[in-house]
């Protein structure tokens, strides 16, 4: 059973400065989630954690401003028609499951290498899945940039084609995000996946939205929206599961989600002024700073486990601070993505509206 | 024409001040009376639903006022791409 009394003690005092800071990276979060569906974990619960705040109370604060701000988000870009709601819910619920299931692994490597085993465990597994999807989706955006075809309607990949064709009688399922019919027996696999990634690393998207455009076919657009349905579900039963155990500490929650609502609101408007590779860009992009944010961390987590030589105090700081800042800095660069592709596209829309009515007033 | 009538369209000043009082409201009371809501919400159990539920409540509410604000200072999705194919 938990201690209450002790579960309670575990919520920090907060101060102006903390409310600040949290509100403004829940801003970036929420301009970068609702644009491609994810991000913003991966700087919340660590910089909640380097306020004080306990490393579970920090998943658990961070789920419970994810599910509600994944709410307005679908709903807001559900009003531009790029939300598949039964595909969201069809691998939120998979995704549900997985969460489940890799919160067990984690477990498991907690109690058989401690602290810093499940650390080594969470960062390799954040460099070796955003090295091979990171690399794939921003190698794919680089291709469909270099070949000028930004402009064109995404090809559906052979692996998607494939997919697609498959009839598996009593499975089938039709998707508008797809325009197919496809068994579940695929989905199910992938929702899980993502599910699994969000209890390991936090950020289930970094799976779930490639997963959607490359083997299911959907466009990115549609996947990245559809990533906020699936985002709502598994934070929702996260957040219950969390909130069961009195993890949930509802001003940061609360806090976060201040700044998150104003910038997921921006982030999925600016997804209606651009070219759907900019998705695969700023997704690419965050992966793979990130990647090389984690990567700093495993040799920390490697000396604490005996298994290389021991390293002095000054260079795991300087390790550690290193690696906070590039993972700030991967929230930044992609938020100024967004915002850039937002302002020339409406620059863009003001220029074509100013030549169709003459020099009227825009 | 078009662009001036455009322009002329209403902009939701009185959604946006009664949100963003409700919104404050909602959020001086949070953190005004913190050390009793973290008491309660910190309990577990059935009072998993006390979180869960105010996320919602601010959601609707603080999500309303944020929706608004940027319909106010003139950010609004493109007109011309409305729906994805």
């Amino acid at each position: 059973m938990h201690d209450i009394a002790n579960m309670a003690s575990n919520f920090i005092n907060l101060d102006a400065v903390n409310i600040t800071y949290l509100f403004l990276v829940g801003f970036v979060g929420g301009l970068v989630s609702g644009f491609i569906g994810s991000g913003g974990a991966f700087v919340l619960t660590p910089g909640m954690m380097s306020l004080g705040v306990p490393g579970l109370v920090a998943v658990a604060s961070n789920m419970c401003h994810k599910f509600p701000k994944a709410l307005i988000g679908s709903i807001k870009r559900a009003k531009y028609g790029q939300v598949d709601v039964k595909l969201g819910v069809v691998l939120g619920i998979s995704a549900e499951a997985g969460v489940l299931y890799g919160a067990h692994i984690q477990e498991s490597v907690k109690k058989a290498f401690g602290d810093a085993g499940s650390n080594l465990y969470v960062s390799v597994s954040f460099v070796v899945i955003l090295a091979v999807v990171g690399g794939f989706v921003l190698r794919d955006a680089w291709k469909t940039y270099k070949s000028g075809s930004t402009n064109e309607e995404e090809k559906v990949t052979k692996l998607a084609r494939w997919v697609q064709s498959i009839n598996i009688p009593g499975t089938m399922v039709y998707f508008k995000s797809l325009n197919a019919r496809i068994s579940v027996l695929f989905t199910i696999p992938l929702g899980f996946a993502t599910g699994m990634l969000a209890a390991t690393i936090a950020v289930g998207g970094f799976i779930g939205v490639p997963a959607m455009i490359y083997v299911l076919g959907a466009p990115s657009l549609m996947a990245s929206a559809t990533e906020l349905v699936i985002a709502f579900v598994m934070g929702l039963g996260g957040s219950f599961k969390y909130a069961m155990h009195g993890l949930v500490d509802i001003r940061l929650a609360m806090i976060i989600l201040g700044g998150s609502l104003f910038g997921i609101q921006l982030g999925a408007m600016g997804t209606t002024y651009v070219k759907p590779f900019i998705i695969k860009v700023v997704m690419g992009v965050i992966m793979v700073i990130v990647l090389f944010s984690r990567g700093l961390m495993v040799p920390v987590y490697l000396a604490q486990l005996g298994l290389i030589q021991t390293l002095d105090p000054m260079t795991v700081k300087l390790l550690k601070s290193t690696s906070f800042l590039i993972m700030i800095a991967a929230l930044l660069i992609g938020a100024l993505i967004v915002l850039k592709a937002m302002w020339q596209g409406r620059r863009a829309e003001r220029l074509s509206a100013q030549e169709a009515f003459g020099p009227a007033k825009i | 024409m078009a662009g001036n009538s455009q322009n002329k369209k209403k902009k939701p000043y009185a959604a946006l001040l009664v949100m963003g009082l409700l919104s404050a409201a909602l959020y001086t009371f949070l953190l005004t009376k913190q050390t009793t809501i973290n008491q309660y919400f910190a309990m577990g159990g059935a009072y998993a639903f006390l979180p869960i539920a105010t996320a919602f409540l601010f959601s609707y509410v603080h999500g309303s006022f944020t929706g608004n604000f940027w319909t106010v200072l003139g950010i609004e999705a493109s007109k011309k791409k409305k729906e994805v194919k």
